[in-house]
């Protein structure tokens, strides 16, 4: 399969993953505006889902359009990173998790509106707007949290030391992300880390969070398909419907 | 009766009339919404782009634009999405701020996030001041980055007490 193609699947799938995630606490939410607010952040993420998926599936030219993409592929076939999989657990777990991938995502989206390729610089035009108010809100609740209640501290930290290992995975580029870069497709590894762990010993700074290594050992191989147990729950439920009703539709 | 004899003018008038589903004091006009309108031959295409990657009233936006259109005898509508340039909500009118703010939503405050600066959109208190829209009071806060739909902010006024959503700059 193309890199391009493949690339375009993982941007896609890590938006749907986390999106399925959070779409499985709306109404759920510990106060009234957070469930708001995950349903919001939720529905962006659907929405750059449909973007990705929609133009790998024209770039792939075998009539898979985004809703064939999303429901018709099994666990090794899906391409987001390790960390998007991990479960909601406590509601510290499910933003530490948040404003991890929320700060890696920004630098992305912002270096991928430089890209050579039309399309995708669109995408990250549009994206990355949304994605500008997601990361301030996790990296404010990451303070508020992180420098809040001796309990609220603990879990914090609790959280962000157990998701840590992955964090990494995002910037560990495989021969896919490499030959976007040559291309000047995607942004290069080196910076965009910088930038990502810059902004997260900033805000950890300021919530009283101890920052793990950031040359700690890190969990890989969502992106080539090697998945943790998770990912198979999280498809179970979202493929139901058209597993067990096959070419049903509205 | 054919688009032919139809004035492009016509037909923007005839969509200012179109209200956007989900804030129905503000026309997709006045919204920045419609990007385009064509005639070509007897058909009429109008481009339109979402305000929010996962904005659930594009389709039913797409199908008010088509109704409207024919209602007025126009047969063959074909609409078409745009995504790029992004919508910003520099394009809304100063006629669909007012209209909101009639409507108890503060419009936008200031330019969009400029994304080519400093990040400075990521850093924490970044939200704007906004004037409450009940009584003008410029003593309000940030209660929630996300409201009622993906576009709005949640404030409450700290004078006169009411909460109020907060159509956000993008």
């Amino acid at each position: 399969m193309d890199a391009k193609i493949q690339y375009l699947l993982r941007q896609g799938d890590n938006a749907m993953i986390l999106s399925q995630q959070l779409c499985q606490l709306v109404g759920k939410g510990p106060a009234l505006e957070e469930d708001m607010a995950l349903s919001n952040v939720a529905l962006d993420l659907l929405g750059q889902t449909r973007m990705w998926l929609g133009y790998a599936g024209e770039l792939e030219g075998k009539g898979r359009d985004e809703d064939r993409l999303a429901f018709l592929r099994d666990a090794i076939e899906y391409r987001n990173c390790l960390l998007v999989e991990q479960p909601n657990g406590s509601y510290a777990d499910t933003l530490t998790r948040q404003f991890l991938f929320d700060t890696w995502h920004y630098f992305l989206l912002d270096g991928l509106t430089r890209s050579s390729d039309e399309r995708i610089r669109g995408i990250a035009l549009k994206s990355v707007k949304e994605v500008t108010y997601h990361l301030r809100r996790s990296g404010d609740l990451m303070v508020r949290l992180g420098d809040g209640s001796e309990k609220s501290h603990a879990m914090m930290q609790t959280a962000l030391d157990e998701l840590w290992m992955y964090s990494g995975e995002m910037f560990l580029y495989d021969e896919i992300d490499q030959a976007m870069v040559e291309q000047s497709v995607a942004p290069a590894s080196e910076l965009l880390r910088q930038q990502s762990l810059d902004h997260m010993a900033d805000i950890f700074q300021e919530a009283t969070l101890t920052m793990p290594s950031p040359d700690a050992w890190m969990q890989r191989g969502g992106k080539q398909g090697r998945h943790s147990e998770h990912l198979g729950f999280i498809l179970a439920e979202m493929q139901f419907l058209q597993r067990a009703y096959p070419e049903s539709s509205w | 009766m054919t688009a032919l004899d139809i004035s492009i003018e016509q037909i923007w008038a005839w969509l200012g009339e179109v209200a956007d589903p989900e804030i129905p004091v503000i026309s997709i006009v006045d919204l920045g919404i419609v990007r385009d309108v064509r005639l070509m031959d007897d058909a009429c295409l109008v481009t339109i782009t979402p305000t929010y990657s996962g904005c659930p009233a594009m389709q039913v936006i797409a199908a008010s634009v088509s109704d409207a259109l024919h209602a007025h005898g126009i047969e063959h509508v074909r609409i078409e999405s745009r995504l790029s340039p992004a919508w910003t909500t520099d394009w809304m009118s100063e006629a669909g701020k007012a209209a909101l703010k009639g409507y108890g939503i503060a419009p936008p405050v200031q330019q969009a996030i400029d994304i080519s600066g400093l990040h400075a959109g990521i850093r924490r208190r970044a939200a704007p001041a906004v004037n409450c829209p009940n009584c003008g009071s410029p003593h309000t806060q940030l209660t929630s980055e996300f409201g009622s739909t993906p576009c709005k902010a949640l404030y409450k006024c700290l004078d006169c007490r009411e909460p109020f959503d907060y159509f956000k700059c993008h």
